[in-house]
């Protein structure tokens, strides 16, 4: 018989790092289990090439400004690489206009205005959505004065947008980013870059109703640099996962790397603790799953403990990842057409129809040749990642499904060909310049970093799955129907993306139920 | 000249039907018509001698029982006719056909997927527990939740009503289920591809979206929420064609006093001091009334026939964004011989239903690809009815009236529609049913095809969307047509809507009309006379 915790957290991701630290932060004796001989995850800064370092997810827009300060992350080694990168938008022809959260350049004087009034407007949607996110999914039937509380909050801060506002949210809430975009402006550029935010990461493509808008309201719930900002982290974005763990190591927290979780052990209807593949049995009073609800469900907890209405509606969770990632070594830096010198965040896609191009492929489980992505090279602003000279070029790649015809492993070759034409097109000599890449689709990033799907969401984000239906009702509070068995990831409320709240919020569920 | 109390902007069936009630109140009411015919979308026209075609919309459900009962529209000629029976042709020669009766559906489901026979009956009584919701809400008037009148928070408080009674877990489910995409709905249910594009049909017709994109769940519902004499979900024919049902509700408005003038197309609303005063004809006439009441779609009713200053500019904003995108066709054929399809055994019941051509959802989902570009899908989803087989009215004996419904069909196509184009259009879809059935072609006396153009052009419908504005959750409940305009009235004192275009939406329902009625009623401090379903129970 080992060691006895209050709590064993599986999986060192991100949100199970914020889950440790706030949990550490309370007295409690938490031990991390991580599967990879590294912790982070898909945040995990890594050496894909020698000397060339990247991290699966570049930008920090969903950061939570209240978990930096909780949990001393700046203490811990955390810093900015740049505060707020601009976005710029590509056609390959030379046209560019660039935008961030407050205004555009390169679009006429209408687009502009229309730009500012369009800011403001999401941003007071944002406003509304925000207290939700920190703070747990409410019940409608639990009967709990907390949960009423959440609710009227909610109400009330609808009804308070003003009438006006208050139809535009109702409305606008359900329309597809095409719809918003062309409500609002005219350049193609303008539009194609704004409604990318909206559909990353997701199944979904500018003219996929009722989902879009939700991801770009999560989005702006982030305040590392303001509403709207695009942080870039120093050092990728392990640099912030680092600061997590040193934080909750500071706290007491142990962390164990190279030990993959076989199964949760259930005894008497509740779980007890954890036996790793070697056949330890680790006790603990609280299990909590930092692994995507079907991992967690399925496979860790087996569906032999739960209820077959609840295994269903794990099993329906559409978790189909259909971002690839591609990391490329570069020598020099490229030349962008309609850049003097890259910066900041680039999108490439001359319009929407370009991006729904992209998405039809995918739905027939093949992919484009042009391939809108969005492109960052850190070492811009942070010389942490490459030798003095070289950069990193991190390309955020849509459309690639997981369930590509006939598997990946066939299709490797020709995608990266396509990827690298495309670059062509938009940064002619690039193709010169790459020393080594590397390419993660999405059955690799299910591979490597143990997400069933390999969906950066750990399930797709969508109001069908948002907030009281993520996962699923009845494990929406970080509990779960097995007793001491908890989730603390991207699949519970509320949602994927590097923003520590799902971890954060199951940490707090925890806590409370203690006093 | 005559003054009347109301004038109704287009004699659809939704017109008619508002029409009728106001003039069962006691008011004096014209229904102004710019074509020679009444019915707007759902008529019987002989386009063809000796065969009389049910030319835009074709089956009838979703037609509001309490209306039909409250309006008499039996002694005015209506019937109804029950049909069942939809048999889906495969590539491979296959099929997999609807039945009426549950064991024999459950074998025939069991042909290809014994798993999903067992599911379907899980999925059926999920999806008629949404229908019911829905069937409460239909002949109600949204709620505006940004208001705190009594009226608005007390109907807010009955809808919360009917959802907390479905209990905390189906509440979930319905809000899970309001905005997925078909083909994610269905997934949860069934395994096997041919049988979730059969059932997905429902959730494309007349929608400028694809079985993949998130809201067709919805739209599916909105096909299973009406009913056949209180048989939830069934479909049925009016006898005569579906103008039998205008005739009908023509037949109630005047035998309570109401006129319908024909050839009379508006020109424009007339406004002064922000209150309705008429209507101004192309012909140059001005009729004045108190109260004008719009049949037209709103974005046709607040960009073409009012005058833009005489609205707010918002509201003009609002209905220039309106989604009304057409995406289907209709091609409607006159046969003199029954079409064989020899995938079914002679003499087989399901030789009398309609029947469509799907394998998967891929192929549903490319046709949208098509529209998506701007063309016509070149492999169409086909709902053929041989309305004639269940209506002997409709062609003589020996001969067929069928009625194709095509998704997709855009309404802006690269260069514009010619007739060449929709001559090229048509034959596609007699290419597509020809596959299946060998002397279908031989059979052909006639056909009309019509276009989102044709549909715009001859019925008024903006781009040809047949449900006078997308069902989309931007566009339903209390967003329909727009936020703060869903309670019938326009932005001027008279000025109302009544058309699909506003809740509970497209569809032959004349709740639409029903509601406004109530309304008007309510504003002119009449006693309501309009009746408020109250779902089922």
């Amino acid at each position: 018989m080992s060691k006895q915790y209050d709590a064993i957290i599986i999986g060192a991701g991100h949100n199970g790092l914020a889950c440790a630290g706030y949990l550490a932060r309370d007295n409690k004796k938490v031990l991390v289990l991580e599967a990879n001989n590294f912790i982070g995850g898909m945040a995990a800064t890594r050496e894909f090439a020698p000397g060339f370092h990247a991290s699966v997810a570049h930008t920090l827009p969903q950061g939570q400004s209240a978990l930096i300060s909780d949990l001393s992350l700046k203490k811990h080694g955390f810093e900015l690489a740049a505060k707020n990168l601009d976005t710029t938008a590509l056609d390959g022809e030379g046209n560019a206009i660039t935008f961030n959260g407050k205004s555009v350049k390169g679009v006429d004087a209408n687009d502009q205005k229309s730009y500012g009034e369009y800011q403001s407007l999401l941003k007071k949607f944002a406003k509304v959505l925000k207290p939700t996110w920190n703070k747990r999914a409410p019940r409608i039937g639990g009967g709990e004065i907390k949960d009423m509380i959440t609710f009227a909050k909610f109400g009330w801060d609808v009804r308070t947008l003003g009438r006006d506002t208050m139809r535009e949210f109702t409305r606008m809430i359900f329309l597809p980013a095409q719809d918003m975009m062309d409500e609002h402006f005219d350049n193609p550029l303008l539009k194609a870059g704004l409604s990318w935010d909206y559909n990353v990461g997701n199944i979904l493509a500018p003219r996929s109703p009722n989902n879009a808008v939700l991801n770009q309201l999560l989005k702006l719930s982030g305040d590392v640099s303001g509403h709207g900002g695009l942080p870039l982290p120093k050092g990728g974005m392990g640099s912030f996962v680092n600061a997590l763990a040193n934080s909750a190591k500071t706290s007491g927290t142990e962390i164990r790397l190279n030990t993959r979780v076989k199964r949760v052990v259930i005894e008497n209807h509740v779980a007890v603790g954890v036996e790793l593949e070697d056949g330890e049995i680790i006790h603990a009073k609280r299990i909590i799953s930092n692994a995507d609800p079907k991992t967690s469900f399925l496979k860790l907890l087996g569906a032999a403990n739960l209820e077959i209405q609840f295994t269903n509606r794990i099993n329906r969770l559409r978790t189909e990842g259909l971002v690839a990632k591609v990391h490329l070594a570069l020598n020099a830096l490229p030349n962008f057409k309609g850049m003097t010198k890259p910066e900041g965040r680039m999108i490439l896609a001359p319009s929407m129809q370009y991006i729904e191009n992209a998405y039809d492929q995918s739905k027939y489980r093949s992919y484009a040749e042009d391939l809108p992505m969005e492109v960052v090279i850190p070492t811009l602003h942070d010389k942490t990642l490459a030798a003095e000279g070289k950069h990193v070029l991190s390309a955020t790649i849509q459309y690639a499904p997981r369930d590509v015809e006939g598997g990946w492993d066939k299709h490797r070759d020709s995608f990266m060909k396509n990827v690298i034409a495309t670059l062509e097109k938009f940064a002619p000599g690039i193709g010169d310049c790459i020393e080594a890449s590397e390419l993660l689709t999405p059955a690799d990033l299910e591979q490597q970093f143990n997400v069933e799907g390999g969906h950066w969401h750990h399930g797709e984000f969508a109001i069908d799955s948002w907030w009281m239906n993520r996962p699923t009702y009845g494990a929406s509070q970080s509990k779960t129907p097995v007793s001491g068995f908890y989730l603390c990831g991207a699949g519970s409320h509320p949602g994927g993306g590097i923003m520590g709240a799902a971890g954060a919020n199951a940490a707090r569920a925890i806590i409370a139920e203690d006093k | 000249m005559k003054k009347y109390d109301a004038i109704v902007i287009g004699a659809g069936h939704n017109g008619l039907t508002s029409a009728a009630y106001l003039a069962k109140s006691g008011l004096d009411v014209l229904v102004v018509e710019k074509n020679d015919y009444i019915g707007g979308a759902a008529v019987s026209r002989e386009i063809h001698e000796g065969w009389l075609y049910s030319n835009c919309s074709y089956v009838c459900s979703l037609l509001r029982q309490s209306i039909h009962r409250d309006l008499n529209l039996t002694k005015h000629g209506l019937m109804i006719v029950p049909y069942s029976g939809t048999t889906n042709f495969t590539r491979d020669g296959n099929y997999l056909a609807e039945y009426g009766d549950h064991a024999q559906q459950y074998r025939e489901l069991c042909r290809h997927s014994v798993r999903d026979a067992n599911a379907m009956h899980r999925f059926e009584a999920d999806l008629m527990r949404y229908a019911k919701l829905i069937r409460h809400f239909l002949m109600r008037t949204p709620a505006d939740p940004t208001s705190f009148k009594p009226r608005d928070i007390s109907e807010l408080i009955f809808m919360g009503k009917k959802f907390w009674d479905m209990g905390e877990d189906q509440i979930y489910e319905f809000t899970r289920f309001l905005t997925m995409s078909a083909a994610d709905f269905l997934s949860e249910y069934f395994e096997n591809d041919l049988i979730k594009a059969f059932m997905a049909t429902s959730s494309i017709i007349g929608t400028a979206l694809g079985v993949y994109s998130p809201g067709t769940a919805y739209v599916l519902l909105h096909h299973v929420m009406g009913d056949v004499d209180g048989a939830v979900g069934s479909w049925g024919l009016a006898r005569g064609g579906m103008g039998a049902i205008s005739d009908a509700i023509a037949g109630a408005l005047k035998e309570h006093g109401g006129e319908i003038r024909m050839n009379a197309e508006v020109q424009q609303i007339l406004i002064k001091d922000n209150t309705t005063y008429g209507v101004a004809l192309a012909n140059g006439d001005e009729i004045h009334a108190p109260i004008v009441v719009s049949n037209l779609d709103p974005k046709r009713t607040f960009t073409k026939i009012v005058d833009k200053n005489d609205i707010p500019a918002d509201l003009y904003k609002k209905a220039k964004n309106f989604k009304i995108r057409g995406s289907s066709g209709k091609v409607n054929i006159a046969l003199n011989g029954r079409p064989d399809f020899p995938s079914l055994p002679e003499g087989h019941m399901l030789r009398n239903g309609s029947f469509q051509f799907l394998d998967s959802l891929e192929r549903m989902e490319k046709a949208y690809d098509c529209w998506k570009h701007g063309r016509w899908s070149d492999d169409p989803f086909i709902e053929m009815t041989q309305s004639s087989v269940w209506d002997p009215t409709m062609a003589a004996p020996g001969n067929y009236f069928v009625s194709c419904f095509i998704q997709y069909c855009p309404a802006d196509i690269e260069g514009g529609w010619t007739p060449e184009k929709r001559e090229a259009f048509g034959e596609t879809v007699v290419d597509q049913i020809s596959q299946y059935s060998p002397n279908f072609r031989d059979l052909i006396v006639h056909k009309e095809v019509r276009t989102p153009f044709e549909i715009e052009q001859e019925v008024g419908l903006t781009e040809g969307n047949i449900f006078q504005g997308e069902l989309t959750l931007d566009q339903l409940m209390f967003n329909r047509p727009f936020p703060g305009y869903s309670q019938y009235r326009g932005p001027a004192k008279g000025m109302y809507l009544c058309g699909s275009g506003s809740h509970p939406g497209g569809g032959v329902s004349a709740a639409c009309g029903a509601n406004s009625a109530r309304e008007i009623l309510m504003d002119l401090k009449r006693p309501n006379i309009v009746p408020e379903d109250d779902g089922d129970e």
